[in-house]
């Protein structure tokens, strides 16, 4: 049996519950903040800002969770579009440093006047007016997303190859943000951020705000998208994702099935690398590395692929994991994280959320369908 | 002629690597007709189902539905105008109910924008229980269809088949693993189809094609070797010949 199977009844009642549970979470955080410094409730800015990052890593795991647990698409380059929205925001907030870096120019940011260049590029047109950045968030990945997805879907390119080409895509970016001449800062990337919209970005009040923007998003990315998988859509993402050849003859066309959660799914990330930026304050190539994808695959399955809820939780958990481990043997934290992949798979093959069902619904009634990640080669 | 042909397959061929899986065959169904095709393994009976629902396309000749040409249209097109088909293999959605599955067949909204904003309307609800009684699956409504017996997945199939309201239904070796009972039914629930739709079905059982009382069609080495009653077929010395070895 595949060990990422997902159980037939599928429902989604958790997800609303997740949604509460992160706004309010996020909420009394920001609350907590913001009390006096001697309070023994009071939460750093360190802390703050290392919930703001685990929020947004939780966007990156739903819109992971959204194409590889319902269209069974295994993607392994979705940091790829985290980074890109990441990078929209990154725009925006290097615009709004203005004449304050250490050129003092209004109009070019510092790596540019590095560079000699006279004027911004095209692309840097608009970047200071926050909308458009707001826009360039969502409509960067989801354009990039609908050339890659409509190109490798229609040429029924799928399971592994499709795997690779995802990190080659990542890969791909990561060279070339890394050149100086691509205006987007060369290895250093973007950084050194004042404010967004006015407000300092390192006042305790501005990342309060920031961490409950997030935890709203990530909300409402949650809700959104148990509305896409608990639609009729949902049930047809699954039928594509097990018997892609049965679609075809009832007369649905799976490339654009796949193509719509795809690029959904890329919206969601670039969301989420846009929260990022704004509270972790630097976006660099790096972002774009091959294993950054990777690793949100393990968050999703560590917390339950196919279930929306396990990917926010299976992101917080692992990153907190990560947080203490690295602290503690810096060293040992990869080998810690190929253990716990590891040992996910062969017993939790669902997860934390599969974890949870089996301890409120014991040993629930033994219908457990073969579901296949090699698409439907019946004939 | 051609006019009143429902499905008109014309001096086809397809090669595969080399093979001539389907070797200048024609074949004709007029509107309302049952046919089953009968033949040795490899004869191309399943070539033949994938060159009509877009799947394969052939080399040469041409496969008129009404008056279109089906090769030159996709997989979802072909079903889209009428012609639905039934694997060897069931092949249903294992982790969405029955009556999941079944409702993704009815025919209708098929555009992912249309899916997604999809409610089940009233007539929704009554095709499927509908299908559910023609399918005797009532029972299972809300179960996983993986849960359930192979016969029973058969039967789903051809529910989700009835489903898409096809013109045509291409039907691939029903009854492969049923009890004798079950291929009885079977039988009897593809004559009541053949009430209001065409069908073509390939079958080995030679009981089953019996049972069904239609023209047989028997296909060797890619093409149509005799065509007639099977007690007609079953006479011919070509088609012993073919059967029984040489």
């Amino acid at each position: 049996m595949n060990p990422f199977s997902t159980h037939g009844t599928r429902s989604f009642r958790g997800v609303i519950w997740m949604a509460a549970a992160v706004v309010v979470a996020a909420g009394g955080l920001a609350m907590a903040s913001l009390l006096p410094e001697g309070n023994p409730l009071h939460a750093s800015a360190f802390v703050v800002s290392l919930a703001g990052k685990y929020l947004a890593y939780a966007m990156l795991a739903l819109s992971v969770d959204l194409v590889w647990g319902f269209a069974g698409i295994l993607t392994l380059g979705h940091a790829a579009f985290f980074a890109l929205g990441g990078y929209a925001m990154g725009m925006y907030l290097m615009r709004e440093i203005g004449a304050r870096g250490v050129y003092g120019n209004a109009s070019l940011p510092d790596f540019m006047i590095f560079l000699s260049w006279k004027s911004l590029p095209w692309y840097w047109w608009g970047s200071d007016h926050f909308a458009w950045a707001a826009f360039l968030v969502l409509a960067v990945p989801g354009v990039l997303a609908g050339v890659f997805g409509w190109l490798a879907f229609r040429s029924r390119v799928s399971g592994v190859y499709l795997s690779i080409i995802t990190q080659a895509l990542t890969y791909a970016l990561m060279l070339a943000f890394f050149q100086n001449g691509l205006g987007f800062g060369g290895n250093n990337g973007l950084t050194d951020f004042k404010d967004i919209l006015g407000a300092d970005l390192h006042a305790p009040m501005t990342r309060a705000v920031l961490l409950v923007v997030t935890g709203v998003l990530l909300a409402a990315s949650l809700l959104a998208a148990r509305f896409v998988v608990g639609s009729r859509f949902g049930n047809l993402l699954v039928a594509v994702r097990d018997a892609e050849n049965r679609t075809r003859f009832l007369g649905y066309r799976p490339d654009q099935v796949k193509l719509l959660v795809w690029v959904f799914s890329a919206m969601i990330a670039g969301l989420g690398g846009a929260l990022y930026v704004t509270q972790v304050g630097i976006i660099n190539p790096g972002e774009f590395a091959p294993a950054n994808s990777i690793e949100s695959v393990i968050w999703v399955a560590v917390g339950g692929r196919g279930t929306l809820c396990g990917a926010v939780l299976g992101a917080i958990l692992v990153n907190l994991g990560k947080t203490l481990f690295t602290a503690w043997l810096p060293e040992f934290w990869l080998y810690g994280l190929g253990l716990l992949f590891i040992c996910t798979t062969l017993f939790l093959p669902q997860g934390i959320m599969g974890l949870w069902r089996h301890v409120r619904k014991p040993a629930p009634e033994e219908v457990t369908p073969e579901v296949s990640d090699t698409q439907g080669d019946e004939t | 002629m051609t006019d009143d042909l429902l499905l008109d397959v014309r001096d086809v061929s397809v090669t595969f690597d080399g093979f001539r899986a389907i070797n200048n065959l024609s074949l004709s169904l007029r509107p309302g007709e049952m046919r089953a095709i009968v033949g040795p393994n490899g004869a191309g009976k399943t070539t033949m189902m994938d060159i009509i629902t877009g799947k394969t396309r052939p080399d040469t000749g041409t496969v008129r539905f009404r008056d279109r040409d089906l090769t030159r249209l996709d997989e979802p097109s072909i079903a889209r105008l009428g012609i639905g088909r039934k694997f060897q293999k069931p092949t249903v959605f294992e982790a969405l109910s029955v009556s999941e599955n079944l409702l993704l067949s009815l025919k209708g909204i098929r555009s992912p924008f249309a899916v997604l904003m999809a409610r089940r309307s009233e007539r929704e609800h009554e095709r499927i229980a509908h299908l559910l009684q023609l399918t005797r699956l009532q029972a299972m409504a809300d179960q996983p269809a993986g849960g359930m017996s192979h016969g029973q997945k058969q039967w789903l199939e051809i529910g989700m088949l009835m489903g898409q309201e096809p013109d045509l239904l291409l039907v691939d070796e029903p009854v492969a693993g049923m009890t004798d009972a079950e291929t009885m039914a079977t039988a009897d629930l593809l004559r009541e189809i053949n009430r209001t739709r065409s069908v073509v079905v390939v079958e080995h059982d030679m009981d089953f094609v019996r049972a069904l009382g239609v023209t047989v069609t028997v296909l060797h080495e890619g093409s149509v070797l005799a065509e007639g009653t099977l007690d007609e077929v079953s006479a011919d010395p070509r088609v012993i010949e073919v059967y029984l070895g040489r």
